[in-house]
C-alpha cells in the first residue's frame, strides 16, 4: 500500500447485505471514545455481528471463508448517518484490510471518507451487485477485480460495469487521495479568495 | 438564468479547479470537537503542519460530555482523555474554545447559531454530520470526516464536487400541534433516506417563511438524513432579526454592510433548480418513526404499514425493522408503551423547544407516568441557563423529569445516557438506527419534543393534540 496510486484492486470478497446500512452499524458510537483510529478493526460491524452470533448464525465478517477478504459487497446507501471516519477506519482495518468497495450506492460523507483513505467506492446496477455477491457467498476464494481504469469489476467469468464520479476516481488512480497537499499549493490563491469576501475582511 | 444560493456562495468561496477536476472550497467558519478531531490534529503534528486561520475554527465538547455532573476528572477515564486531547489541540494551535467551566458549552450545532458565529452566506463545516443545521441562515453547512478536519485545519479548504439544488417548498400553514420536526420527517418520509444523495436541499415556501430560526434550525438539521449532506434556507427578516447583537455577529456600520451581502447571496427568484419538490402544510400530521431509519415513520393516527405495501426493494429492510422494534404491521404506533423519553439533542434541544412544551405542561398537573424516565437535556449551558432564568426547569421536574446539564447525551450514548436492554424510547433526536441510543438492542422512536412528552406522560406513545388539548385554527 506504499504506492498511493489505486488502479486496479484484486482479492477475496466478503458481502455484507442490506440497505441504509449505517455508520452506527458500522463501528457503533462506544468505540469512538479514542484518540487514534488503531484497533478499531476488530469492531467493524460489532453489534450485528453479536446479534446474529446471538441468533445462531453467523455474519460474513465472522465467517471464516471471508477471513482474507480484501473486497466488501454492499447493498444501497451504504455507510449512511454519522460522518464518523471511524467507519471506513474499521473496515480498512478489519482482518487483512478492506482495500475498495462495491455496492448500489453510498451515503457521501462516507464514500468521502473513504477516498480520503485511499478506499474506492464504485456503483453498480442492483441486480449486477447481487450477481457479484451471489457469486462470492458460493465462492468465496474467487477474487473479485475492481479496475479503476476500466471500470469494471470482475469476478470469474461474471464482468460487470461499475461506476465511480471522475474527480475522486482521478484522484485515486493518480495517487492524489490525501488532498492536504494539492490544497496547500493553492496558498496564494486561498488568500486572495479571502480577501475578496466581505466576512472574512471584517466587513471592511 | 438566476442562480440558487448554494450556486451564489459556492462560486464565491470557490479558490480554484483542482487537478482532479475537483473545486477547492474555502470554509468561512470551521467547529470542532473531541470525538471527530483529535486524529486530524495528530496527522497535522505528524506532517509538521500549523492550522492557517485559527480565528476561523471555534471548539467545544458535546458528545461525551456527562450530563449529571460535568466536574473534573469525568468518571470515564476514555472521556477525561479525549477531553484533555481536545485541551491540549486548541491550547497548542490557538484555536478558541468553549469550556465548560465557562458556561459557554455545548453541541456544537446550538452554540455555534446561539454566539453569532453561524451567518449567511458562509460555508461552514464540522466534523459531524449534523453540521447541516447551520444551513438555517442560508449557509452552506455540511458534516465532513476526519481526514477533511485536517484538510479545514491544514488550509481552510476542502477539495469538494458541486452538488445539484433540489428545491423543497411546504405552502400553506401548519395546523396545531405539527412542528418542524414533523415537517421534515414527513420530507424524509417521502423523498427516502437516500433521496437526497447528491443533493442540497433548498427549503422554502409559507410554511418556511413563517418559521423561526430555531424551526428552520430543525428541518436543516435532518438533511443527511433524508440523504442530504447540507440543506438550507434562505435569510431574510427573521434570520437578521435574531442574529442581531450576537457575540460574533457583525455590528455598527459593519451590519448594515452585512445585511447587503446577505440579501445579495439569496437564491434569484428565477433560479434553475435539478427539481422542484412542493407538499401542503395543512397535510401534515405528527410523525412517529417505526423502524430503524429515519423514513420509516407514519403519521401518529395511521395503523402501521404492511410489508406489501413497500416496493419488493424495500421489503428486507422493513421486516428487518419490524423484527428488530417488536412491532406489528397492521396496528397503531400509538399506545406502544414506552420506557425512556428524552428532549434533547441538536435536532430539539434549544430553548424554544423547551419552552413549547412547558407551555403544555406548566400548572397542569401532568406527571411523567411511573414506569418512565424522562430526561430533559439542553443544548448548550447558555440554553440551560435560560430555562432556569425563565423557570422551565422547574415546570420539567413538577412533572416529573429529570433536567440535566447540556450535551449530546442520549442522542448517540457516548456518555452514561444510554438505553438498557431492548427499552422503547420516545426520543426527540435524529436516528432511530439500531442501537443508536447505546444499547445495542435499544429501540428508538423519533418525534416532536412536544410528542415525546405526551408519551412520557402517558407512558405510551400517545398523540400529544388528545393528551395536551391542542386545538384551534390552522395559523395563517
Amino acid at each position: 500500500m506504499h504506492d498511493p496510486k489505486r488502479t486496479l484492486i484484486t482479492g477475496p470478497a466478503v458481502a455484507v447485505r442490506g440497505h441504509d446500512i449505517d455508520t452506527d452499524r458500522i463501528i457503533p458510537a462506544r468505540y469512538l471514545k479514542c484518540v487514534v483510529f488503531d484497533g478499531l478493526g476488530a469492531h467493524a460491524f460489532a453489534d450485528d455481528r453479536a446479534q446474529v452470533r446471538a441468533a445462531g448464525g453467523t455474519h460474513p465478517f465472522d465467517d471464516p471463508r471471508h477471513a482474507e477478504a480484501r473486497i466488501l459487497l454492499v447493498s444501497r446507501n451504504f455507510g449512511c448517518g454519522s460522518s464518523r471516519e471511524h467507519a471506513p477506519a474499521a473496515i480498512m482495518r478489519w482482518g487483512r484490510g478492506i482495500q475498495a468497495i462495491v455496492g448500489e450506492s453510498f451515503a457521501e460523507i462516507f464514500f468521502g471518507n473513504c477516498v480520503a483513505n485511499g478506499i474506492p467506492c464504485v456503483t453498480a446496477e442492483a441486480a449486477d451487485v447481487t450477481r457479484l455477491m451471489d457469486l462470492v457467498e458460493r465462492e468465496p476464494a474467487t477474487p473479485v477485480t475492481v479496475d479503476l481504469t476500466t471500470l469494471r469489476a470482475s469476478a470469474g467469468s461474471l464482468v460487470v460495469p461499475v461506476r465511480m464520479p471522475e474527480g475522486p476516481r482521478r484522484q485515486l488512480v493518480e495517487g492524489r487521495w490525501d488532498s492536504t497537499a494539492d490544497l496547500l499549493e493553492g496558498r496564494d490563491a486561498i488568500a486572495r479568495t479571502a480577501l475578496r469576501l466581505p466576512y472574512f475582511s471584517g466587513w471592511a | 438564468m438566476g442562480q440558487t444560493l448554494y450556486d451564489k456562495v459556492f462560486d464565491a468561496h470557490t479558490v480554484r479547479r483542482l487537478p482532479s477536476g475537483q473545486y477547492q472550497v474555502l470554509m468561512g467558519l470551521h467547529l470542532i470537537h473531541e470525538v471527530t478531531s483529535p486524529q486530524a490534529f495528530s496527522m497535522l503534528r505528524e506532517r509538521g503542519l500549523r492550522v492557517l486561520y485559527p480565528e476561523r475554527t471555534f471548539a467545544t465538547v458535546d458528545h461525551i460530555i456527562p450530563t449529571h455532573s460535568q466536574a473534573r476528572p469525568l468518571t470515564d477515564a476514555q472521556a477525561e482523555e479525549m477531553l484533555q486531547h481536545l485541551e491540549r489541540n486548541v491550547e497548542e494551535f490557538g484555536i478558541r474554545y468553549f469550556a465548560p467551566s465557562r458556561g459557554e458549552q455545548g453541541i456544537v450545532h446550538v452554540i455555534g447559531p446561539e454566539r453569532g458565529l453561524t451567518q449567511p452566506g458562509m460555508t461552514i463545516c464540522c466534523g459531524d454530520s449534523h453540521t447541516s443545521t447551520h444551513g438555517a441562515f442560508g449557509a452552506i453547512a455540511f458534516g465532513i470526516g476526519t481526514s477533511q478536519v485536517r484538510d479545514v485545519l491544514a488550509t481552510q479548504c476542502l477539495a469538494l464536487d458541486r452538488l445539484r439544488v433540489r428545491r423543497i417548498e411546504v405552502n400553506g400553514a401548519l395546523r396545531p400541534g405539527v412542528y418542524a420536526k414533523d415537517v421534515i420527517l414527513w420530507i424524509i418520509n417521502r423523498l427516502g433516506v437516500h433521496g437526497g444523495v447528491g443533493y442540497a436541499y433548498e427549503y422554502a415556501g409559507e410554511v418556511l417563511d413563517r418559521f423561526s430560526l430555531e424551526e428552520r434550525m430543525t428541518v436543516c438539521n435532518m438533511s443527511i438524513e433524508g440523504g442530504a449532506r447540507c440543506g438550507y434556507v434562505n435569510p431574510d427578516a427573521t434570520t437578521y432579526a435574531y442574529l442581531r447583537d450576537r457575540d460574533f455577529a457583525p455590528a455598527g456600520a459593519a451590519w448594515d454592510q452585512a445585511v447587503r451581502w446577505w440579501e445579495s447571496i439569496r437564491s434569484d427568484a428565477g433560479a434553475a433548480y435539478a427539481d422542484v419538490v412542493t407538499m401542503r402544510g395543512e397535510d401534515i400530521e405528527p410523525v412517529v418513526t417505526w423502524g430503524i431509519t429515519p423514513g420509516q415513520s407514519t403519521p401518529i393516527g395511521l395503523p402501521l404499514p404492511a410489508p406489501a405495501s413497500f416496493p419488493e426493494s424495500e421489503r428486507a429492510l422493513v421486516d428487518e425493522a419490524y423484527r428488530y422494534m417488536q412491532l406489528e404491521p397492521g396496528k397503531p404506533v400509538k399506545g406502544a408503551r414506552i420506557d425512556v423519553a428524552f428532549i434533547g439533542s441538536c435536532t430539539n434541544g434549544r430553548l424554544s423547544d423547551f419552552e413549547e412544551v412547558a407551555r403544555h405542561i406548566r400548572g397542569r398537573r401532568f406527571r411523567v407516568a411511573p414506569h418512565v424516565t424522562a430526561m430533559v437535556v439542553p443544548g448548550s449551558q447558555q440554553v440551560r441557563h435560560e430555562m432556569v432564568r425563565r423557570g422551565l426547569d422547574q415546570v420539567f421536574r413538577e412533572a416529573g423529569f429529570d433536567v440535566r446539564e447540556a450535551g449530546c447525551s442520549m442522542c448517540l450514548a457516548m456518555n452514561p445516557d444510554r438505553l438498557e436492554g431492548s427499552q422503547l424510547c420516545a426520543s426527540s433526536s435524529n436516528r432511530n438506527f439500531k442501537g443508536r441510543q447505546g444499547s445495542p438492542t435499544g429501540r428508538t422512536l423519533l418525534m416532536s419534543p412536544v410528542m415525546v412528552a405526551a408519551a412520557a406522560i402517558a407512558g405510551e406513545v400517545a398523540d400529544a393534540r388528545e393528551v395536551f388539548g391542542i386545538t384551534g385554527t390552522t395559523v395563517t
